[in-house]
Order: structure tokens, then C-alpha cells, then sequence
């Protein structure tokens, strides 16, 4: 229809201004702060106003959720005990994702992190009178040690025989839910509930609120010691990537395996050895999560947390540094959500927030302009 | 008007790129049936042009008239209703269909049901019309780079362009497949089509054009000069704006000991076809041996299999005495492969720079240091030293003039020339023993061919044995001391004193033994 001349000639006539597009050839650093920051803003003046549609106060809306989230330091801390197996589990995705290998198993590995974790408590390897000292790096060695047997195995299948990592990863998810299953429900089930004894005292990791007997301000404040270790994690992936010898082969194999085959790069051995390392931070989540906050093991200790994982990866543009303030908003998101509604608008808001953070990467890349037709230089 | 009609004609096109004038005022009229070439060095806005000529990029000024009425061509689809279609310098096929399949694309019929076997049986035919033989079941990424281009002449013929704009037809054609092409061009205008030639290649443009038209930097620097008329000095100066030498400066010197031996090598290509059938040649110590062929003949494999790219059935490799790659030992991993022999000094200079050479979202620092990131002083037990890459990749910036704002720019954003001198700086830096070269100057304007031959001749002096895989015979004369010649897998023969007639034969297959009889007898 378009390649009629007489259309043309009317356009012609007609628009005395056009919006020009062009690449951005430099993105100033500053930049992408500010896009991300209108972003977010153009999504919940959206929200604001589907909030206003079905009759709610858009402002005492949101004024509820930041309160909610980010109010006091009591919620903040809980915000940041949410951020923080988001934290980990996005970290698995940069990871995974920056050599293009779609491991979408962080949910599984996470699993598995927690179990390898209670193995060291339950089976018991560890008697329940050892000291933190050995026993909270044992459950971390252990957890992290699962997670990347969850990583290995379509990690080697992917490198030896050309399987499929997607389609693995997401099967081997329903694989280490069912196997928790079996010792939640079973194996270690307490008393025929649905969940494994209560961890000894021993296995917990240290939160504020248990040095409120010396600092009174820090009652009731549940953030762990697992936020710490979450960002100690995404300082060394940080490092990995950037620094590393090892980060710049699975950089160069992400951008172009070829090259990367033409400069002598071992690919079968960095696609094992990164879906491990995916799988192992995966998996330290797990582990943070059951000795950090339900210190036991049962069902449903994550609520989706390996694909909110995917989702975050991929606004922080796979920047393990930029993973740490995502993953706070979006466990804000999750716990100020929450506080509102179980699930619609906070979620319906999520959503708005998504897609304008994903578009407006367009502008980040590109330029537009007003040019008028004719004067164009 | 004057007699002959003007098949397309533009006026005045402007396109501004941000930090770029790629075209100003440019004028440009197509006549029918005639061959008119557009020639330029890189970037002097040949490209633009025909973009905008076929609707990929819209003129910020100027108008574009087809059969002298001013259209709007807002599209590829739109300029090939008006009869505008055009073959790629990089192919737009779809590699893993077939080559009827990615003809088709985008093709109202056939429609649900594909019924490909009656389309192959056509596409036969047409490619058999004009001289374009390729099989229309095979898949693109089995084709050699002269059979992709076949397809995409076919695709346009197939859908009945009557003008075709050739966007550096013969850059990746060998001499023989060039007047095969030639050939084609000649029929179809006999047919009354018209074709626009874009090319760098002086040569080439006096060889096929009726007319010239020459670009500087965006602008015309001379319009319509009718072939017969000028001198391929006269081109070169429109074309750089100075005289240019058409000389080389080569030392003689006697070369060394032999830093490459290849014995008896056996490789199978990518469809899984024996495509090494037994090759032995050796390369000194500052010498350059050229290996000459037509595309397709083996080269490639040759060259992925002496950089433990590609596995080898039989055969050896050996580099300084030292057997690499021994075909007898099998199940051995490739990629230590590739380390062992980066390790043993030598570089390779790659076919596919984006593809194969560079990462393309990487930095030009990340580039740089794909070779040496192992070693110190880059590598700092498992870190990167980032503060010595940066210096390292300054510094070759500097020395070979890669003309980019930062060396942290991603290196896609590097025009084919720069993109080639990256990866000589990188392969030269790590002062090769032995350097595999394929196709070194293959795309490049005629500033950049110079510079990278002097390179090469460089390097020989320096000592290195170098490895020069080459279509294009004049480069391989004059740069090689040595030619070998290459059909299907095989060594022809190796010539000193080569001329291109001899090389012409070989390189289609008549063994150089057998050569020495036919002239004896014929004597």
C-alpha cells in the first residue's frame, strides 16, 4: 500500500515536521541514571493513573508503599533481607547470561543450596553444638557446593553434547523442588508438617535484633548477615568480570565465540565451569535464606526468586554492582506489595515499572530529535 | 533531456551521519543499459548513496527520480517495486535455509504451501540463464563466499530488477569467477538492464564500465567520465585526491630456515567434505609465500587448519621442527590446540574480521589483548592488568593509526579499514614467527591496501616466515616470493617468477608438470 507514489505525494505535502532517530555514538555515564530515573517516574505517573481509574488516591497509594518499603528502618531492613537472595540469585543470571549461556535454573540451584546447606544441620554432619565459626561456612561451602552440582550437570551436558541449557535448566528447577519435597515431607519431615525441624541456634546467621540486648536501637531489625555476604558476592563478581583473566575469556566467549576459539579459548571447559559458578551463587542464596531468615528447611522458601533473578540481570545490563540497588527496589516492590494488596495493582505497578525500564533503553541508545522537513542539516 | 533515457537519476542528495557528511550534493544519473561505476576509497559515501538509492536511508536533501519521475523510496520493497534492487557487499542471507528458501523470502508467492521443489527447479534454470551455478538446496552457511553472492544476484534477478546496484561485487571473487561475473553483468545488460558498479578496484572499473563516477569525502569529485576516455592514473587522483604510486618497495634478501612445514594434511569442510586432499608446503624464515586459488578451493581450511582452528584427518604441522598438530594422534582437544600454537608464535590475520577477528561489543583495549592477555605483562596471575592493557592499546593505536575517540569504544563501531589495522596491530605486536595471512587486504580502499602490504613486507624483513592467502593475483605477485597454487584441496605446483596466465591455469587445475610438457611439446 506504502509504495503508491500519490501517497507520498500527499506526506509530502502534509508533515512540515518529523521526529528523527539516531544512534548515540557515547553514552555519557551520567545518563543512564537519569533514563533509568525517568523511566521510573513516567511508570508511576502510568500506575498513578490506572490507580486513579479504579477509584484509589494514587498518591496515598504510593505514599503507602514507599512508607511501606523504605518508611522506617524496620521496614527498610526487611526490605533488605528480601534484596538480599534477589541479590544472589541475580548475580547466578549475570553470571550465566554474559557468556550467553540462558541458565534460567537459578530457582533450582537456589533449592538445592538450601538443601546442601541442611544436610550439614539435619543429616547432621555437624553436630548441633558446633561453633558458628565452622558451622556457617560449612552450610555456605556445602550450599554453594549443591548449587553447583545443579549447574554442572546441564553445564557439562550443554559443553559435551550440545543440550540445550534452557530447556535443562528449566526441567531440573521441577527436579529440585520435588527432591526438597521428598525430605521436607519425609526424610526430615517434624512430627508429619511440611518442613524440617528448627535449625539449632547455631546455624543461624547473626541478625541486628540479637545484639538488641547491647544496642537497643537494633530491636526488631531482621537483617542478617547474608545482606553482607550478598554484596561481598557481588564485589567478587565485580572483580570476576572485570579484572579476572577468567572474566575476560567468558566476556570475549559471550561477545563472539569464534573469537574467542580463535584466541585459544577452552569454550567446553568455561561453559562448566560458569554454569557452576552460576549455580554455586544460586545456591549460597539458598543457603542465606534458610539460615538467615526461616532457619529451616521447607517448601516454598522461595517465592520465584531465580526468575525475578532474570528479570533484575537484565535491568542492571548484566553490571554485577548495579544488582545490589535493583534488587533492593524490587524487594521493596515485593514487600510493599505485600502490604497493600497480596497481588493486583502492586503488581499491575511492577509490570508498568518493567516495561518502562526495558524501553527506555532505546533512549539510552539513541537519540531523537524535532527536525523540520526540508531544513534537515 | 538528451537521447539516452535515464533510468535513475539523483539530484543534489545530502545525508548527514551524526559526526559525518557521508554525502553532499551529490549528483549521479543512471542511463539505460549502460554499466556506470561508482568508485571511492572507504567511507567516501559510496555506500550511502545506494543505500539511499535503495530506500534503506532516506536523503536529508536532494531528490531521487526513476524513469524521470521523482519518487520516495521509503524501503528496500519500495525501491524494488520501481524495478531498484541491489547485491550487498555483506550478504543479507539467512544462514541456516536453503538457498531457494532465503530467495524467496519476504516474496508474496509462494504462499502457505511452499512447494520448494518446484521453486529450486526454477531457480536452477535462472542460475543456469546467466551463468550462476549454484545448488539451490544447499544451505547458505555450506556456500563458499563466491557461491553467497551468486544467491544474491539470483535474488534480485528473480525478482525482476531492472536495475541492479552492485555494492563491491568483486571482493570476494577470484579472477576467474570475476569474468564469469563480468560476463553476467554484459548479458544482463544486453537485456536491457542497467547496473550500477561499486567498486575501489581501478582496474576492475576500466575493465567493465561505460562510465565513472568518482566520490572524495562525500562529495562528487568528477561525474559521468566515459571510460575510453581516461587513464587509471587519472582515476586514482580523482579517487585519493594525489598521485598514487602503483610501486612497491621490496629488499631482496635470501630467507632463512623453514619455520613452517606442512606435511600431507587432510582436513574435511564445514558440509563434511574432504576439502585438504593431502597438502604439503613449507614456509623460511623472511620469506612471503603466496598461496593462490580460487575461493573455495581449500584455503580456508588450510588456514583453520595451521591455527588448530579445524581438526585434521591426517597430515602434520610442524612449526620450527616442532610437530603442533599430528593427524595420526586422534581425539585431540582443539582449542589447546589453538593455545599451543599462538604459544609457538604464530599469528594468524583472519578471512571474517567482524566475525571471526574481533568481539564486536568489546573494547578496543579488550580487543587488543586477545593474544597476549596470558602473558605478562597483561596478565598478572589470575587479574588483568588494566592499567598496562590500556597503555599497550594506546600505544598501537598510535603506531597503527586506528583511528577511534577512545580506546574504550566498542569495536563494532570501527569501519572495515581500522577494524583490519586492529588486528594487525594485535597480530604484528606479539612479533610473529610465522604469520598466516588470509585475504589481508580484502575490502580496503587503496591507502589502506598500501599500508598493510608495507606491513607485510615489513615483517619479512623483520624475519617472519608469512603465509599470504590471497584472490587477488596482482597482490600475490607482487608482495610473495614464492606462489603456491591451490585446486580442490591440492597443490598445483609452487612458481618463483610468477605470471598471472600460469597462475590462471593452475588455479583451474592443470598441474604445473603438466604445464612444462604441453609448453615443451607445443615448443
Amino acid at each position: 500500500m506504502t509504495t503508491k507514489p500519490s501517497l507520498f505525494a500527499q506526506y509530502r505535502g502534509g508533515a512540515r515536521f518529523r521526529l528523527r532517530m539516531e544512534p548515540r555514538m557515547k553514552q555519557p555515564g551520567w545518563l543512564g541514571l537519569i533514563v533509568s530515573l525517568g523511566a521510573v517516574t513516567f511508570a508511576l505517573v502510568l500506575g498513578g493513573i490506572v490507580l486513579m481509574l479504579v477509584g484509589g488516591d494514587p498518591f496515598r497509594a504510593y505514599a503507602f508503599m514507599a512508607k511501606a518499603a523504605f518508611g522506617d528502618i524496620g521496614v527498610f531492613s526487611d526490605t533488605l533481607v528480601k534484596a538480599t537472595p534477589l541479590i544472589l540469585v541475580s548475580l547466578a543470571a549475570v553470571v550465566a547470561f554474559r557468556m550467553r549461556l540462558w541458565n534460567i535454573g537459578a530457582e533450582g540451584q537456589f533449592y538445592l543450596g538450601a538443601f546442601g546447606a541442611s544436610l550439614v544441620v539435619l543429616t547432621p554432619i555437624l553436630p548441633p553444638e558446633t561453633s558458628p565459626w565452622l558451622m556457617i561456612p560449612a552450610m555456605m561451602i556445602m550450599g554453594m557446593l549443591a548449587g553447583a552440582l545443579w549447574g554442572f550437570i546441564p553445564g557439562y551436558l550443554k559443553a559435551k553434547y550440545n543440550v540445550n541449557e534452557i530447556i535443562s535448566t528449566l526441567m531440573m528447577n521441577y527436579i529440585a523442588v520435588a527432591w526438597n519435597n521428598y525430605f521436607i515431607f519425609d526424610v526430615w519431615s517434624e512430627g508429619g508438617f511440611q518442613m524440617s525441624r528448627q535449625f539449632p541456634k547455631t546455624a543461624w546467621l547473626p541478625r541486628l535484633t540479637d545484639y538488641s540486648a547491647q544496642v537497643p536501637m537494633f530491636r526488631g531489625l531482621t537483617i542478617h548477615l547474608g545482606f553482607v555476604i550478598a554484596l561481598i558476592a557481588a564485589g567478587v563478581v565485580w572483580w570476576i568480570m572485570y579484572r579476572s583473566r577468567w572474566g575476560y575469556e567468558i566476556r570475549l566467549i559471550g561477545d563472539n565465540p569464534r573469537a574467542a576459539r580463535y584466541a585459544g579459548i577452552n569454550i567446553v571447559r568455561n561453559t562448566i565451569l560458569v554454569m557452576m559458578l552460576s549455580g554455586a551463587l544460586a545456591g549460597l542464596g539458598g543457603m542465606l535464606e534458610i539460615s538467615g531468615v526461616v532457619h529451616r528447611l521447607q517448601g516454598a522458601i522461595s517465592s520465584g526468586y531465580g526468575f525475578t533473578g532474570i528479570i533484575i540481570a537484565w535491568l542492571a545490563k548484566l553490571n554485577p554492582i548495579l544488582v545490589v540497588p535493583i534488587s533492593i527496589l524490587f524487594g521493596g516492590l515485593l514487600l510493599a506489595g505485600r502490604e497493600i494488596q497480596p497481588s493486583g495493582i502492586p503488581m499491575l505497578i511492577q509490570g508498568i515499572i518493567l516495561v518502562c525500564l526495558i524501553g527506555s533503553d532505546f533512549l539510552l541508545r539513541n537519540r531523537i530529535r524535532l527536525v523540520q522537513i526540508g531544513q534537515e542539516a | 533531456m538528451d537521447d539516452h533515457l535515464n533510468v535513475v537519476e539523483l539530484r543534489g542528495i545530502s545525508k548527514q551521519f551524526p559526526g559525518v557528511l557521508a554525502n553532499d550534493q551529490v549528483d549521479f544519473t543512471l542511463r539505460s543499459g549502460e554499466i556506470h561505476a561508482l568508485l571511492g576509497e572507504n567511507g567516501a559515501g559510496k555506500s550511502t548513496l545506494v543505500n539511499i538509492l535503495t530506500g534503506l536511508y532516506r536523503p536529508d536533501e536532494g531528490t531521487i527520480r526513476v524513469d524521470g519521475e521523482v519518487v520516495d523510496l521509503r524501503s528496500p520493497r519500495d525501491a524494488i517495486n520501481y524495478g531498484i534492487g541491489m547485491v550487498h557487499q555483506h550478504f543479507m542471507l539467512v544462514p541456516t535455509q536453503t538457498v531457494t528458501e532465503n530467495i524467496l523470502l519476504g516474496l508474496d508467492e509462494p504462499r502457505f504451501n511452499m512447494n520448494l521443489s518446484h521453486y529450486d527447479q526454477i531457480i536452477t534454470e535462472l542460475g543456469e540463464q546467466y551463468g550462476l551455478q549454484v545448488d539451490p538446496r544447499a544451505r547458505i552457511w555450506q556456500l563458499s563466499v563466491g557461491e553467497q553472492q551468486r544467491v544474491e544476484i539470483l535474488k534480485m534477478l528473480y525478482r525482476g530488477a531492472k536495475v541492479l546496484i552492485m555494492d563491491e561485487p568483486t571482493a570476494v571473487l577470484a579472477p576467474q569467477e570475476i569474468q564469469e561475473l563480468f560476463t553476467t553483468l554484459r548479458s544482463m545488460i544486453a537485456e536491457g538492464k542497467s547496473i550500477i558498479f561499486i567498486s575501489h578496484k581501478l582496474d576492475e572499473v576500466m575493465a567493465i564500465a561505460d562510465r565513472i563516477t568518482v566520490l572524495r569525502k562525500g562529495k562528487l569529485s568528477a561525474e559521468g567520465l566515459l571510460t575510453k576516455e581516461i587513464t587509471k592514473q587519472d582515476l586514482a587522483r580523482e579517487m585519493v585526491g594525489r598521485d598514487v604510486l602503483f610501486q612497491l618497495n621490496k629488499v631482496e634478501h635470501t630467507p632463512g630456515d623453514t619455520v613452517l612445514a606442512v606435511e600431507g594434511l587432510k582436513a574435511l569442510n564445514n558440509k563434511g567434505i574432504q576439502a585438504l586432499r593431502g597438502l604439503s608446503l613449507h614456509v623460511a624464515a623472511g620469506e612471503i609465500v603466496g598461496l593462490a586459488g580460487v575461493a573455495g578451493n581449500g584455503q580456508a581450511e588450510l588456514a583453520e587448519a595451521i591455527t588448530g582452528l579445524r581438526p585434521i584427518t591426517e597430515g602434520k604441522v610442524i612449526v620450527h621442527g616442532q610437530v603442533l598438530i599430528d593427524g595420526s594422534i586422534s581425539g585431540q582437544r582443539r582449542s589447546s590446540h589453538v593455545r599451543q600454537i599462538i604459544d609457538a608464535g604464530v599469528s594468524h590475520i583472519p578471512e571474517d574480521r567482524t566475525h571471526v577477528g574481533t568481539a564486536p561489543n568489546l573494547s578496543i583495549t579488550d580487543n587488543l589483548i586477545m593474544k597476549g592477555y596470558r602473558k605478562p605483562p597483561i596478565s598478572k596471575g589470575w587479574s588483568i592488568d588494566s592499567l598496562s592493557a590500556t597503555t599497550q592499546a594506546e600505544t598501537l593505536r598510535e603506531a597503527y593509526d586506528i583511528m577511534v575517540p577512545t580506546v574504550e569504544t566498542p569495536a563494532r563501531l570501527l569501519s572495515g579499514g581500522n577494524l583490519q589495522r586492529l588486528i594487525l596491530a594485535r597480530e604484528i605486536s606479539c612479533e610473529p614467527k610465522l604469520m598466516i595471512a588470509m585475504q589481508p587486504t580484502r575490502g580496503l580502499d587503496v591507502g589502506a591496501i598500501e599500508s598493510v602490504q608495507r606491513l607485510l613486507l615489513q615483517q619479512r624483513e623483520n624475519g617472519a616466515a608469512i603465509l599470504l592467502i590471497s584472490e587477488e593475483l596482482e597482490e600475490l605477485i607482487s608482495l610473495s616470493d614464492r606462489v603456491y597454487v591451490i585446486y580442490e584441496g591440492e597443490i598445483m605446483g609452487e612458481v618463483r617468477e610468477a605470471d598471472p596466465e600460469t597462475l590462471g591455469l593452475m588455479m583451474t587445475g592443470t598441474r604445473q608438470e603438466d604445464l612444462v610438457e604441453a609448453r615443451k611439446v607445443s615448443q
